[in-house]
């Protein structure tokens, strides 16, 4: 929802035209529970893990994600979301402001930070992400879980978890839901 | 000083340039009146402020957005906590600071306030934030340089970010979701000096507030037309009906001017008095612009009291123009609208 919503906001109004269905609702599910398995695994146990989502796409996620890591090792791990607006390096280029207020009210310093997005496209944003953590405190790792890997990237960055790799133009856009992944493009109105 | 409008509410004409659109803060290139934002536009910096109030709370309080770009303030009056709110704001967003102020710079040598402020311009500032003594300055200074500027207080005219603050404040203490809509404002004491009054006064009413102005005759303006605005001089009959009571700065001089028979008297008959306390409304609000004159508009015991948002106006105070500064440095002002 976060890609599709930024891409609406002015100056590139345009419709979402949906063309392709590439994730249903459980396939989304499914990839997270998948993700939740190896997060488990990778860290051995929860006992530091935190999950931070990007807002506004990754928040949810990283909600859902949470309750599915309870379910599988009864450990609640900490969620919060951040908004990365203030740290994007395409300030005074376009519009850029904040989409919902930042949440962290956990100790950063020590943990194992997972950060969560729908959609890993430039990876600019996850830059922007990682530059906020860091004004929280010191985590031991960072991580980076994504439901789909579209390509593309401008900077060297590569997540640890990925619902699906997703092969797109540049000018597609890819829209997560709670219904599912959806492939679609921006048509002008 | 003589009033610098007969029209109290209208001012210097606004900046034909801003034309505020989809993007009612972006599009506008400089916050000069209250007028320029409008409801959408208050609303819009209600929210970018929330992000910045959680900035505010971090152990590490700045964020990188504003990098390379110098804001100057140029203060040509006495000022303490609105420079140095400002300056703050401004690095906080990791802006560079420049300080002016008139008593030490080339204006007490004869400069002319065009040339200083165009000089000041020439060296690539990109936002001014003035506060001058007379009214419409900040209008003049706007079309004279490139930057983006800031009323950070005119004459008796306005003082836009004041009133944000104001209104964010209230909006925070009656949770956010509220709104303004038909709360009860009183706003009390020397409304004809006061530029806190006028920018407040069109914000609470854009916002949807019913706004009381509660003051002695002689400290009301000449004319009052076009201000939304229902006028009274029984504070008293006003204050159990009040959501929200906003007491006023009374400059002492205003007794030497014969404005007032004494500064007694104005207590006795528009200070929130410990007695007067008494009939405020059980979850009433008290608010101060500051510097507050204890004893006279307000009582000591009442300025410190759960429900005075003295202190919370001042701490939102910095997020507010942090907003205000990332709203028209950051966010790509010439895509807006």
């Amino acid at each position: 929802m976060a890609e599709r919503e930024r891409y609406l906001t002015p100056p590139r109004r345009g419709v979402f035209v949906a063309r392709a269905q590439v994730m249903t609702a459980s396939d989304v599910r499914r990839a997270l529970t998948r993700i939740a398995h190896e997060v488990i695994e990778r860290n051995r146990g929860l006992e530091r893990v935190a999950l931070i989502g990007l807002q506004t796409g990754g928040a949810p996620l990283a909600r859902r994600l949470a309750a599915i890591l309870e379910e599988i090792d009864g450990t609640a791990v900490p969620v919060g979301s951040v908004d990365v607006a203030f740290y994007r390096d395409d300030i005074g280029l376009r519009p850029v402001l904040p989409e919902a207020v930042t949440s962290i009210d956990f100790e950063v310093s020590g943990r194992v930070v997972v950060l969560v997005d729908d959609v890993l496209f430039t990876g600019r944003t996850v830059r922007a992400a990682l530059n906020a953590l860091n004004d929280y405190g010191r985590a031991q790792a960072v991580q980076l879980a994504v439901m789909v890997d579209r390509g593309h990237r401008e900077l060297p960055i590569r997540p640890d978890y990925v619902g699906k790799n997703l092969p797109t133009r540049r000018d597609e856009l890819v829209d997560v839901s709670e219904e599912g992944v959806v492939l679609g493009d921006l048509v002008a109105r | 000083m003589s009033d610098p409008m007969s029209d109290p509410m209208s001012g210097p004409a606004a900046d034909p340039a801003a034309d505020p659109g989809g993007w009612p803060v972006t599009a506008t290139r400089h916050l000069l009146s209250i007028a320029d934002l409008g409801r959408d536009g208050i609303n819009e910096v209600m929210r970018v402020t929330d992000s910045f109030v959680e900035v505010g709370r971090r152990a590490i309080p700045k964020v990188p957005a504003l990098r390379g770009k110098t804001v100057v303030s140029l203060f040509c009056e006495d000022s303490t906590r609105t420079r140095l709110s400002f300056e703050t704001a401004a690095r906080r967003l990791s802006a560079d600071t420049m300080n002016f102020s008139a008593s030490s710079s080339s204006l007490s040598k004869g400069e002319s306030l065009r040339d200083t402020v165009e000089t000041i311009d020439a060296m690539g500032v990109h936002a001014l934030v003035v506060r001058h003594f007379s009214a419409g300055v900040p209008w003049q200074v706007a079309s004279w340089v490139s930057a983006a500027v800031v009323n950070a207080g005119d004459g008796w005219h306005e003082h836009p970010t004041q009133a944000l603050l104001d209104c964010y404040t209230i909006r925070e203490s009656i949770g956010a979701d509220a709104g303004l809509e038909g709360l009860r404002i009183a706003i009390v004491g020397d409304v004809k000096h006061s530029r806190v009054a006028r920018s407040n006064v069109l914000a609470f009413s854009a916002l949807g507030a019913e706004v009381t102005i509660v003051a002695p005759p002689t400290l009301l303006p000449p004319s009052l037309a076009g201000w939304p605005v229902v006028v009274s001089n029984d504070l008293d009959g006003v204050l159990p009906k009040s959501d929200v009571v906003y007491l006023l700065r009374l400059q002492t001089e205003r007794a030497t001017e014969s404005l007032l028979p004494s500064v007694r008297e104005y207590t006795a008959g528009y200070g929130l008095t410990r007695e007067r306390g008494a009939l405020l409304a059980e979850r009433a609000l008290v608010m101060h612009p500051g510097p507050m004159n204890r004893g006279v508009e307000i009582a000591a015991e009442l300025a410190g009291l759960p429900n005075s948002l003295v202190t919370r106006q001042v701490a939102n105070g910095v997020a507010v123009r942090m907003a205000v500064l990332y709203l028209l440095l950051g966010s790509g002002a010439d895509l807006g609208a």
